[in-house]
This record gives C-alpha cells, sequence and structure tokens, in this order.
C-alpha cells in the first residue's frame, strides 16, 4: 500500500476542483500553464516557418498579425508571469519557510479559478477570430482601427490580472505571517527574497494594466477621448501607463527566475550563495527601480529629450543589481565541488542567456543606439534571450530540481541533460540571428520582409524547429516518470532547505514536526554534506 | 574605413552614421569583454572544482566584501561611461532642424505620402539631394508610423494629432530603404518604400521633371479661401482677428501672459485647437477645425502662411 500523501489523500475531481491544497493548486496551475506554453508556442513556430522565406506564403498578413498577438498575449500574461510563481512557488513557499499553507488557502483556489476565467476568455477571442493589435495594445490602433476581437482579449488579460493580485497578496502575507520559529528574514532561502520582491510589483503595477485596459473600453464604447488626438486624447499617453505596468512585470518575469538559480546553483556547488545579502537585496532594488524606467520603451515617439536622458540613466542604474547577481552566481562556484546534474545544466545556461539577454538590454538602453535598434528585430532577440532564454530555461530548472519533490518520483537523468543541451543549442540558433537582423534594420512584426535578410530568417526558423523538439522532450520523459519513474527519497540532491526535510511527496499537512529552523541557508559541512535548516 | 570590418554591418551613410556605427561597436567590444571573462570564469571553474577533483578548495567560505564593492562599482561606472557616449549622440541625431529644405511626409495606412514645397508628390519614395541636410515634417493621418531608414540610423514615430520634425543628411547617393517600424495594422509590413538620394543637380532635374500641379503653397491659397479663413484673417475684414502676414517664426503674445514662437505646430494646433492658445488681444471667435481638413490640406494651409511671412 502506497504512502498517504497529498496526490494520494483522495482522488475523486472534486478533491482537486475544491482543493485549498497549496500543492495540488500548483498542479492545477501547472497543467493549465503547459497548456497555455504550447498554444503560444504553436503560434512561435507558425510565425518561423511563415518567415524561412521572404513573401508571404503559408499565411496571410491578417493571419500573421494575429499569430504574433496571440503568441505575445498568451506568453506574457498566461504564461511568464504566472509561470514560477504560481508553480513552483505554489508549491514551495510553504515548504521553504516550514508553513502548513500559503496564509489564504482559499485565496489561492479562487486566484486559479480567476486566472483560468480570464484564460478562457481570451482563448476565446483568439478563436472568435483573433486579436491583431499587438500584445501592447497600442492607441489609437487599439480603439479606433482595428476590427478584432480587443474588448474581449482585453477583458481576459484584466480579469486575469485579478490573480496576478491574489497570488501577490498571499505570498506577501504568508512570508511576513507564517515563517517557521526561527526562520529570520537574513535565514530565509533566496528564492523566497526574489518571490517577495515580484509580488510587490505584482500587487503595485497590476492596477495601472487594469485602469489603462478600462480606460481603452471606456474610449472604444462611449468616446471619451483618453487616447485619441481626434477627441482630444494623446496615444502617448496610453504607451506610459502601458509600460508603467509592463516595464515593472518585465521583472516579474525575470525575478523569480533568478531566485530558483541561487537554489541550483548553491545546492550543485554544495556550497552557500556568494554575498547573501547583496544578492537578496539586488532582488529588491530591482522590483523599486524597475518602476522608474517605463520611457525607455519611447525615446522615438518624440517625447522630451530630457525625459529620454533621465530614463536611459534609469535603465543603466537598474542593471547594476541584475550585474551584482551575475558575479555572485559565479563567485559561489568558485572551491565548490560541483555536479552536472539536469538542473545545474540549465542554471549554467540561465547564468549565460540571461547575461547575454542583460548586455543587449544595455545597448538599448543606450539613447543612440535605441534609435537604430528599437521595433527591430535586435529588441525580439534581447528580451527573449531575457524571458526564454532567461525565465523559461530557470523554470525548466527549477522543474527538474523539485521534480522528486513534487511528484515524489525520479526522472531519466540522460534525457534530461540531453533536453537541457538541445534547448541550450536551440535556443541561441533560434534568437542569435536574430541580433543580427536587428542590427540589419529588419523591423519586427513584418510578415514579409527584403530577400537580403533570408539567410538570417532561414536559421532562425531552422533553430526554432530544434527548441520546439527540445520542448516537448519533458513532456515525455517527465510524463513517463509520473508512472514508472523510480521512487525519490525525500532529499535526493542532499540539499538543506526545509522542503527537502519532509518526505516526497510530502504529505498533505506538509511536516508531520513543525520543522524549528536554527541556521542560515545553503550550509554544507566541509566534505560538502548538506547541513538541515532544522537540525 | 574601421567600420567595414565589423562583420555583416553596412556603414551608416549619414554623418552621424559613424557616431552610431563607433558606438556600436564600443558596445559589442565591452560586451565581448565582459561575455568573455564570465565565460572564462564560468569554464574554468566548471573544470578546476567538479566534483571529485582534488584541488585545493581551502577557506572557500572565505569572502570578503571587497569583491562586492569593487564589481558594483566597476560596473557602475562602465554603464555610466555608455549611458554619457549614447546621450551625446542622440542629442546629435535628434537636434532641431535648421529651416532649410523642407518635405513634408503623410503617413497612413499602409503609405508614405512625400510631398515637396514645389508640390511634387510621391508615394513610398522619397528623392532627396546628397550632402545636402533637408527637414521633414511629419504627420499621421490614422494610427501611429515610424519613419525608419536603417542606413541613415534614424528613425522617429509619426504620431496622429500633432507634426514631427526630423532632419535627414545622407553623404552617399544610391538607393536606401525604408520602413514602417511601428506596428499599423494589417498591411505593415508592405509599408516600405526607398530613399532616394541624387546627386545634386540630378536632384534639381528630377524636381523639375516631375510637372507639379501647382507649389503647395499656392495650393494652400486656395484653400485659405475656400475654407472662408480669409473672411477674418485679412486686412479689410470687420471682424478682428489677427493678420498673418509674417507671423510664421516671429513670436506671438498670447492672453495668458506667454509668449510663443508661431512655428508649424503651432500653426496646426491654432487651426484645429484654436481656443488653446489664444493670441493676446483677440476675442476666442475661431471655430475649431478638427475633423474638417485633411493632414495633406493642413500642411498646404501651413505652407501658404509661411509663404506669407517671405512678403516683403
Amino acid at each position: 500500500m502506497t504512502e498517504r500523501n497529498y496526490l494520494t489523500a483522495d482522488y475523486t475531481l472534486r478533491s482537486w476542483f475544491f482543493t485549498t491544497d497549496h500543492k495540488r493548486i500548483a498542479i492545477l496551475y501547472f497543467a493549465s500553464l503547459t497548456m497555455f506554453f504550447f498554444i503560444g508556442g504553436a503560434a512561435a513556430t507558425a510565425m518561423r516557418i511563415e518567415l524561412a522565406t521572404p513573401q508571404a506564403d503559408l499565411v496571410s498578413d491578417d493571419i500573421y498579425n494575429r499569430l504574433f498577438t496571440m503568441h505575445g498575449i498568451i506568453m506574457v500574461w498566461f504564461f511568464l508571469i504566472p509561470s514560477i510563481p504560481n508553480t513552483l512557488g505554489n508549491f514551495i513557499v510553504p515548504l521553504m519557510i516550514g508553513a502548513r499553507d500559503l496564509a489564504f488557502p482559499r485565496l489561492n483556489l479562487l486566484s486559479w479559478y480567476v486566472f483560468m476565467l480570464g484564460g478562457s476568455v481570451t482563448l476565446f477571442a483568439i478563436l472568435a477570430g483573433g486579436i491583431d493589435t499587438g500584445w501592447t495594445f497600442y492607441t489609437p490602433f487599439s480603439t479606433l482601427y482595428s476590427n478584432s476581437y480587443v474588448m474581449v482579449a482585453a477583458a481576459g488579460v484584466f480579469i486575469a490580472g485579478f490573480s496576478s493580485i491574489l497570488t501577490g497578496l498571499n505570498f506577501i502575507v504568508t512570508i511576513h505571517r507564517l515563517r517557521a520559529p526561527g526562520l529570520t528574514w537574513y535565514r530565509l532561502p533566496l528564492f523566497i527574497w526574489s518571490l517577495y520582491a515580484t509580488s510587490v510589483i505584482l500587487v503595485l503595477a497590476t492596477p495601472v494594466l487594469a485602469i489603462t485596459l478600462v480606460l481603452i473600453a471606456v474610449e472604444r464604447f462611449f468616446g471619451v477621448g483618453f487616447f485619441d488626438p481626434r477627441i482630444g486624447g494623446d496615444p502617448l499617453l496610453f504607451q506610459h501607463l502601458f509600460w508603467f505596468y509592463s516595464h515593472p512585470a518585465v521583472y516579474i518575469m525575470i525575478l523569480p527566475g533568478m531566485g530558483v538559480i541561487n537554489e541550483l546553483i548553491s545546492c550543485f556547488s554544495r556550497k552557500q550563495v556568494f554575498g547573501y545579502k547583496f544578492v537578496a537585496w539586488a532582488s529588491l532594488a530591482i522590483a523599486a527601480l524597475g518602476f522608474l524606467v517605463w520611457g525607455h520603451h519611447m525615446f522615438v515617439t518624440g517625447q522630451s529629450l530630457l525625459a529620454s536622458l533621465v530614463f536611459s540613466f534609469m535603465s543603466f542604474v537598474v542593471a547594476v543589481p541584475s550585474a551584482i547577481k551575475v558575479f555572485n552566481w559565479t563567485a559561489t562556484l568558485h572551491k565548490g565541488s560541483l555536479r552536472f546534474d539536469a538542473p545545474m545544466l540549465y542554471a549554467l545556461a540561465f547564468i549565460g542567456l540571461f547575461t547575454i539577454g542583460g548586455l543587449t538590454g544595455l545597448f538599448l538602453a543606450c539613447l543612440a543606439f535605441d534609435v537604430h535598434a528599437t521595433d527591430t528585430y535586435f529588441v525580439v532577440a534581447h528580451f527573449h534571450y531575457i524571458m526564454v532564454g532567461g525565465m523559461v530555461t530557470a523554470y525548466f530548472g527549477g522543474l527538474h530540481y523539485w521534480w522528486p519533490k513534487i511528484t515524489g518520483r525520479l526522472y531519466s537523468e540522460y534525457w534530461a541533460r540531453a533536453a537541457a543541451i538541445l534547448i541550450f543549442l536551440g535556443f541561441n540558433l533560434t534568437f542569435f540571428p536574430q541580433f543580427v537582423l536587428g542590427a540589419e534594420g529588419m523591423p519586427r512584426r513584418y510578415h514579409v520582409y527584403p530577400p537580403e535578410f533570408q539567410v538570417w530568417n532561414v536559421l532562425s526558423s531552422g533553430g526554432a524547429t530544434i527548441l520546439a523538439a527540445a520542448y516537448l522532450l519533458p513532456l515525455f520523459y517527465l510524463g513517463y516518470s509520473v508512472f514508472f519513474g523510480a521512487r525519490a527519497p525525500a532529499n535526493p540532491w542532499d540539499a538543506p532547505g526545509l522542503e527537502w526535510q519532509t518526505s516526497s511527496p510530502p504529505p498533505e499537512h506538509n511536516f508531520d514536526v513543525q520543522p524549528v529552523v536554527t541556521r542560515a541557508p545553503y550550509q554544507y559541512s566541509r566534505k560538502f554534506e548538506a547541513q538541515p535548516q532544522n537540525a | 574605413m574601421w567600420r567595414q570590418w565589423i562583420p555583416f554591418w553596412h556603414p551608416g551613410v549619414s554623418p552621424e552614421g559613424g557616431d552610431v556605427d563607433l558606438l556600436f561597436t564600443g558596445l559589442l567590444i565591452a560586451s565581448a569583454l565582459a561575455l568573455g571573462l564570465l565565460f572564462f570564469l564560468l569554464a574554468l571553474f566548471c573544470v578546476r572544482y567538479r566534483a571529485g577533483n582534488e584541488v585545493d578548495r581551502e577557506n572557500h567560505e572565505a569572502k570578503s566584501w571587497y569583491w562586492e564593492v569593487s564589481w558594483t562599482t566597476a560596473s557602475l561606472l562602465c554603464f555610466l561611461g555608455l549611458f554619457v557616449w549614447g546621450a551625446s549622440v542622440y542629442f546629435e541625431l535628434y537636434r532641431k532642424p535648421l529651416d532649410e529644405l523642407t518635405v513634408f511626409v503623410v503617413a497612413k495606412q499602409w503609405m508614405w505620402k512625400v510631398q515637396h514645397p514645389g508640390g511634387q508628390s510621391e508615394i513610398n519614395a522619397l528623392h532627396m539631394p546628397v550632402n545636402r541636410p533637408i527637414r521633414l515634417v511629419m504627420a499621421s493621418q490614422d494610427v501611429i508610423h515610424s519613419f525608419f531608414i536603417p542606413a541613415l540610423r534614424l528613425k522617429h514615430d509619426v504620431v496622429p494629432g500633432r507634426y514631427q520634425d526630423l532632419e535627414l543628411t545622407a553623404r552617399k547617393a544610391g538607393h536606401y530603404h525604408l520602413f514602417c517600424a511601428e506596428y499599423c495594422g494589417t498591411a505593415h509590413s508592405g509599408m516600405t518604400g526607398e530613399i532616394v538620394v541624387m546627386e545634386q543637380a540630378e536632384f534639381a532635374n528630377w524636381l523639375t521633371q516631375q510637372a507639379p500641379a501647382s507649389p503647395l503653397a499656392d495650393e494652400g491659397g486656395a484653400l485659405f479661401r475656400q475654407l472662408g479663413c480669409s473672411g477674418c484673417h485679412s486686412a479689410g475684414s470687420k471682424i478682428h482677428a489677427p493678420l498673418l502676414e509674417g507671423i510664421y517664426g516671429s513670436p506671438v503674445p498670447l492672453s495668458d501672459g506667454s509668449t510663443v514662437i508661431a512655428d508649424d505646430k503651432y500653426i496646426r494646433d491654432s487651426i484645429l485647437l484654436p481656443r488653446s492658445q489664444i493670441a493676446a488681444g483677440y476675442e476666442p471667435l475661431m471655430p475649431s477645425f478638427e475633423g474638417k481638413v485633411t493632414e495633406d490640406q493642413l500642411l498646404r494651409l501651413v505652407l501658404y502662411i509661411k509663404s506669407l511671412g517671405r512678403q516683403p
């Protein structure tokens, strides 16, 4: 007979859809996000096939515009923003801090339902005929000129935003109130610090997006001039409001990834994270400074040169805490005892790809170069290095790392490493050529393009094929492991975190005995054995 | 020329193109150094400190805040340098254009309509003389577009509801791409054209060969009468309205005590939103022409008023 744990406690559908267990809600999110990831990925694949030739052959211009809009909306709001917080975060945060659950378990379940409602509305907009505004909904195109399902999609995003706010709120309260005895702030794992910073942004920035979408609706339905110059509005006001949310949202999308990387690097180097306090405060610095850089999306709109100057300066400043993190991760490896299991391969890939993404971000923060490169493929390549090379890689790394804890099973290490390497190669082949395309001046969101750009587009499309196949691999070997994988021990990686001190998978109530924390995180003996936080 | 040595790079042909290319090179070198150092350290540590490799790992918990302070300061200083460099070139790119050869651009879904002051107009093409700065005045009829010439390293959004001006100079004759860089709907990727840079004599020939209907300012004059503007803004009018002769480019005192220069933007705004800036000493009587004139007609009116300024 199998041991009773959160998975075997009850098998009814009701026990899943009305659960308030953070671990089961994490699984609900995981299933939904996997679906959205592959929908968004399918749109990207179709675009890359179309772009293999300069002419339009696979799809018409209207369909192409709908594809990239759908790709952007799905990936940003229905995969990247909730990815690590709502799956890994939901599962791991209470375990990591020695709590029974999040502070508001029913709010947690509500947040999933709200998310699914928003997702369904957005999917309906796509199936009914699609949206052609791009994920940025720029006015006055979105308010007056687009004949697609703009308001339905905006409603979907608006609804999903409340799910973000509820999750952020839940994490903040949980981290403040439910830490185990002895778990002081500086004893928190850095994953918790980064999710805390993320939650602050979620709670503060998301309402601005909601307000902006409401203003679009008011203009579209009632003709009140906010953004349309013909009725007294200002199109640039929309961009200010939109990026006031959406630039901090970029940090919502990367901070949790950085948090995961701390856990991986430390565990597989058998050392504590170098410069713990600097890394912890760097997360909060990024969250704070991230609110002051939105104007760097508008250097060529004709905003005042002085504003551009300030936003450029702040964009360089916000890069400093990110640089601090990269240096500290590298220093963590020094004099460690490194093992290269699949999660570590993802972590190393993250450092390389994130750094390339970050450095090219400086190119774009640099005013004169941005005039040339903005709205070209250089930007596309840059943010995919951060969002996909960074966040998605971290998500996969974290998923592999905590998989034995979540499912109680071990996956095939051989296939996991193969997938990690294939994703790394496929990713670079897809997106590196796009830097060249952008530097040569190929604009983004182009359905047909001058023939001289074809070589780089073919390389990129070839890479996308590899990447698509590589992203499908985990579906098979992770899926296989759930049914046929070897049973995982409580602490397969010999890590010191609290989440590893309970059985795999954990019991419904997480810990049989309330853990009491006695030391800082990431402690290893001289022989590189983990020293559990509660021992 | 050093710029030809950058792989896959076509050197910019504007006077500032060289500065942008140099900046790009600087950014590339700085990044290559940073990445090179990082990848070297990652590789070194991964090989040297792999589990089971017997190497010195004494004092591996020792750390010093000196490291944190050093790499934070070093990054900040590098970033500041790049910031100042990028900003200085940006101010060159977007400096206020001199009022020389002015060409009007009206962007609409999905074409670029270019009009020269002599009345010559072209679609999705801009002919210009080599080595002579021209000033573009751009307006959009509908959504946001963006005027992008990669070869000149220049781009500027064309936002509806206002004029944007931009100075262009090309140092080399030839044909260059013109792209719309701001997504504008269905045929966004078809909103492309060509910048044709010609020798100055050739350009003069081209202008005369185009057989224009009439200069834009003259058409503006006809519009000025047709729309009834002349009923008030003329010397014999019974209505107390400002005379427009000589107004272009001169300071206008406003009723709120401030003063503006009567440039293209001011004249455009005064036609569309006459009550937003009232000239001192006049009643706010003028009706708005918002929705009654197109961007094409507006620029003709502006040019007509400008031509009044040149008369003795």
